[in-house]
Protein backbone atom coordinates (compact mmCIF):
# COMPACT_ATOMS: atom_id res chain seq x y z
CA UNK A 1 0.00 0.00 0.00
CA UNK A 2 2.34 2.43 1.09
CA UNK A 3 4.02 1.98 -2.80
CA UNK A 4 1.54 2.48 -4.44
CA UNK A 5 0.75 5.75 -1.86
CA UNK A 6 4.21 6.83 -2.53
CA UNK A 7 4.35 6.79 -6.51
CA UNK A 8 0.38 8.43 -6.40
CA UNK A 9 2.38 11.30 -4.34
CA UNK A 10 5.29 11.46 -6.53
CA UNK A 11 2.96 12.23 -9.77
CA UNK A 12 1.04 14.77 -8.03
CA UNK A 13 4.23 16.40 -6.78
CA UNK A 14 5.26 16.30 -11.00
CA UNK A 15 1.96 17.62 -11.90
CA UNK A 16 3.22 20.41 -9.58
CA UNK A 17 6.43 21.07 -11.07
CA UNK A 18 4.87 21.57 -14.74
CA UNK A 19 2.78 24.25 -13.02
CA UNK A 20 5.79 25.88 -11.45
CA UNK A 21 6.70 26.59 -14.94
CA UNK A 22 4.29 28.47 -15.14
CA UNK A 23 6.05 31.44 -12.77
CA UNK A 24 8.99 30.75 -14.69
CA UNK A 25 6.96 32.39 -17.97
CA UNK A 26 5.42 34.72 -15.79
CA UNK A 27 7.96 36.00 -13.14
CA UNK A 28 8.48 39.84 -13.87
CA UNK A 29 11.96 39.59 -11.97
CA UNK A 30 14.60 36.87 -12.51
CA UNK A 31 14.24 36.49 -8.89
CA UNK A 32 11.00 34.61 -9.33
CA UNK A 33 12.14 32.29 -12.24
CA UNK A 34 15.07 31.78 -9.84
CA UNK A 35 12.55 30.89 -6.31
CA UNK A 36 10.83 28.28 -9.16
CA UNK A 37 13.93 27.04 -9.77
CA UNK A 38 14.31 26.56 -5.63
CA UNK A 39 11.13 24.85 -5.78
CA UNK A 40 12.31 22.61 -8.71
CA UNK A 41 15.40 21.29 -6.54
CA UNK A 42 13.07 20.55 -3.47
CA UNK A 43 10.14 19.10 -5.39
CA UNK A 44 12.64 17.16 -7.48
CA UNK A 45 14.20 15.64 -3.79
CA UNK A 46 10.96 14.74 -2.97
CA UNK A 47 10.03 12.78 -6.40
CA UNK A 48 13.24 11.05 -6.04
CA UNK A 49 12.37 9.67 -2.39
CA UNK A 50 9.24 8.61 -3.10
CA UNK A 51 9.75 7.11 -6.48
CA UNK A 52 13.02 5.16 -4.51
CA UNK A 53 10.37 3.90 -1.95
CA UNK A 54 8.06 3.07 -4.13
CA UNK A 55 9.49 0.89 -6.96
CA UNK A 56 12.11 -0.40 -3.88
CA UNK A 57 15.11 1.12 -5.51
CA UNK A 58 17.18 2.66 -3.16
CA UNK A 59 19.71 4.23 -5.34
CA UNK A 60 17.36 6.66 -6.18
CA UNK A 61 18.11 8.08 -2.44
CA UNK A 62 21.92 9.08 -3.87
CA UNK A 63 20.52 10.79 -6.86
CA UNK A 64 18.37 12.52 -4.41
CA UNK A 65 21.62 13.66 -2.25
CA UNK A 66 22.83 15.17 -5.38
CA UNK A 67 20.40 17.20 -6.51
CA UNK A 68 19.97 18.83 -3.22
CA UNK A 69 23.84 20.05 -3.53
CA UNK A 70 23.19 21.09 -7.18
CA UNK A 71 20.65 23.12 -5.96
CA UNK A 72 22.09 25.27 -3.23
CA UNK A 73 24.89 25.74 -5.80
CA UNK A 74 22.92 26.81 -8.12
CA UNK A 75 21.29 29.67 -6.59
CA UNK A 76 24.29 30.79 -4.99
CA UNK A 77 25.84 30.95 -8.36
CA UNK A 78 22.95 32.80 -9.34
CA UNK A 79 22.79 35.73 -6.75
CA UNK A 80 26.51 36.54 -6.38
CA UNK A 81 27.47 36.39 -9.98
CA UNK A 82 24.74 36.92 -12.64
CA UNK A 83 21.96 39.16 -10.39
CA UNK A 84 24.47 41.14 -8.31
CA UNK A 85 23.70 43.86 -5.54
CA UNK A 86 24.57 47.14 -7.44
CA UNK A 87 27.08 48.00 -4.78
CA UNK A 88 28.81 44.43 -5.80
CA UNK A 89 28.98 45.31 -9.40
CA UNK A 90 30.51 48.55 -9.42
CA UNK A 91 33.45 46.69 -7.03
CA UNK A 92 33.84 43.62 -8.74
CA UNK A 93 33.22 45.25 -12.44
CA UNK A 94 30.68 42.35 -12.86
CA UNK A 95 28.24 43.40 -15.21
CA UNK A 96 25.41 41.62 -13.89
CA UNK A 97 21.84 41.41 -15.16
CA UNK A 98 19.83 44.70 -15.48
CA UNK A 99 16.53 43.67 -14.85
CA UNK B 1 1.85 -2.75 14.52
CA UNK B 2 3.21 -2.95 11.10
CA UNK B 3 -0.63 -1.54 10.11
CA UNK B 4 -0.14 1.71 12.51
CA UNK B 5 3.64 2.55 10.93
CA UNK B 6 2.09 2.31 7.48
CA UNK B 7 -1.61 4.64 8.11
CA UNK B 8 0.95 7.29 9.99
CA UNK B 9 3.21 6.84 7.85
CA UNK B 10 0.48 7.17 4.83
CA UNK B 11 -1.18 10.43 6.88
CA UNK B 12 2.33 11.89 6.91
CA UNK B 13 2.95 12.07 3.28
CA UNK B 14 -0.70 12.60 2.52
CA UNK B 15 0.03 16.34 4.91
CA UNK B 16 4.16 16.59 3.24
CA UNK B 17 1.87 16.84 -0.18
CA UNK B 18 -0.76 19.15 1.07
CA UNK B 19 1.93 21.71 1.65
CA UNK B 20 3.91 21.61 -1.41
CA UNK B 21 0.30 21.85 -2.97
CA UNK B 22 0.27 24.93 -0.73
CA UNK B 23 3.58 26.19 -1.41
CA UNK B 24 2.96 25.79 -5.22
CA UNK B 25 -0.31 27.61 -5.23
CA UNK B 26 1.34 30.34 -3.28
CA UNK B 27 4.20 30.79 -5.49
CA UNK B 28 1.69 31.12 -8.34
CA UNK B 29 -0.68 33.72 -6.78
CA UNK B 30 1.08 35.59 -4.59
CA UNK B 31 1.88 39.33 -5.72
CA UNK B 32 5.20 40.23 -4.75
CA UNK B 33 8.59 38.50 -4.61
CA UNK B 34 9.10 38.55 -0.98
CA UNK B 35 5.90 36.61 -0.46
CA UNK B 36 6.11 33.80 -3.17
CA UNK B 37 9.51 33.53 -1.03
CA UNK B 38 7.15 33.12 1.89
CA UNK B 39 5.53 30.60 0.47
CA UNK B 40 8.37 28.57 -1.24
CA UNK B 41 10.12 28.07 1.81
CA UNK B 42 6.67 26.02 3.55
CA UNK B 43 6.74 23.44 0.60
CA UNK B 44 10.61 23.77 0.97
CA UNK B 45 10.97 22.55 4.70
CA UNK B 46 7.29 21.33 6.14
CA UNK B 47 6.47 19.75 2.96
CA UNK B 48 9.90 17.33 2.24
CA UNK B 49 10.23 17.21 5.87
CA UNK B 50 6.97 15.43 6.92
CA UNK B 51 7.62 13.40 3.56
CA UNK B 52 11.18 12.49 4.89
CA UNK B 53 9.23 11.93 7.98
CA UNK B 54 6.81 9.52 6.77
CA UNK B 55 9.97 7.49 4.66
CA UNK B 56 11.57 7.19 8.14
CA UNK B 57 8.69 5.96 9.89
CA UNK B 58 8.24 3.11 7.22
CA UNK B 59 11.87 2.25 6.40
CA UNK B 60 13.19 -0.82 7.35
CA UNK B 61 17.44 0.15 7.81
CA UNK B 62 19.05 2.30 9.94
CA UNK B 63 21.70 3.60 7.12
CA UNK B 64 18.62 4.47 4.77
CA UNK B 65 17.38 6.83 7.84
CA UNK B 66 20.97 8.32 8.23
CA UNK B 67 21.06 9.01 4.56
CA UNK B 68 17.48 10.62 4.91
CA UNK B 69 17.71 12.87 7.61
CA UNK B 70 21.09 13.87 5.79
CA UNK B 71 19.29 15.05 2.75
CA UNK B 72 16.71 16.72 4.52
CA UNK B 73 19.46 19.00 6.73
CA UNK B 74 20.98 19.41 3.60
CA UNK B 75 17.52 20.62 1.91
CA UNK B 76 16.97 22.86 5.08
CA UNK B 77 20.37 24.49 4.96
CA UNK B 78 20.72 25.39 0.95
CA UNK B 79 16.61 26.36 1.51
CA UNK B 80 17.20 28.82 4.00
CA UNK B 81 20.85 30.54 2.78
CA UNK B 82 19.57 30.30 -0.58
CA UNK B 83 15.80 32.32 0.05
CA UNK B 84 17.89 34.98 2.77
CA UNK B 85 20.76 35.79 -0.60
CA UNK B 86 17.71 36.11 -2.89
CA UNK B 87 15.67 38.45 -0.36
CA UNK B 88 18.74 40.65 0.50
CA UNK B 89 19.84 40.68 -3.53
CA UNK B 90 16.03 41.81 -4.66
CA UNK B 91 15.95 44.76 -1.54
CA UNK B 92 19.43 46.09 -2.46
CA UNK B 93 18.19 46.01 -6.29
CA UNK B 94 15.19 47.77 -5.49
CA UNK B 95 12.46 45.25 -5.77
CA UNK B 96 9.56 47.47 -3.74
CA UNK B 97 7.90 45.18 -1.10
CA UNK B 98 3.78 45.08 -2.01
CA UNK B 99 1.32 46.86 -0.68
CA UNK B 100 -2.16 46.81 -0.60
CA UNK B 101 -4.17 49.03 -2.45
Amino acid sequence: MMNVLSVIVATVLLILIALGLLRILWGPTPADRMLAAQLFGSTGVAILLLLGRGTETESLQDVALVFALLAVVSTVAFVRRLWVRPKEARERGIHGSTT
Amino acid sequence: MDQLRDILGGTFMLSGMMFFIAGTVGLLRFPDVYTRLHALTKADNLGLGLIIISLLITSDSISEDLKLVLIWLLVIMSGSSASYLVARTALHRGVEPWRKQ
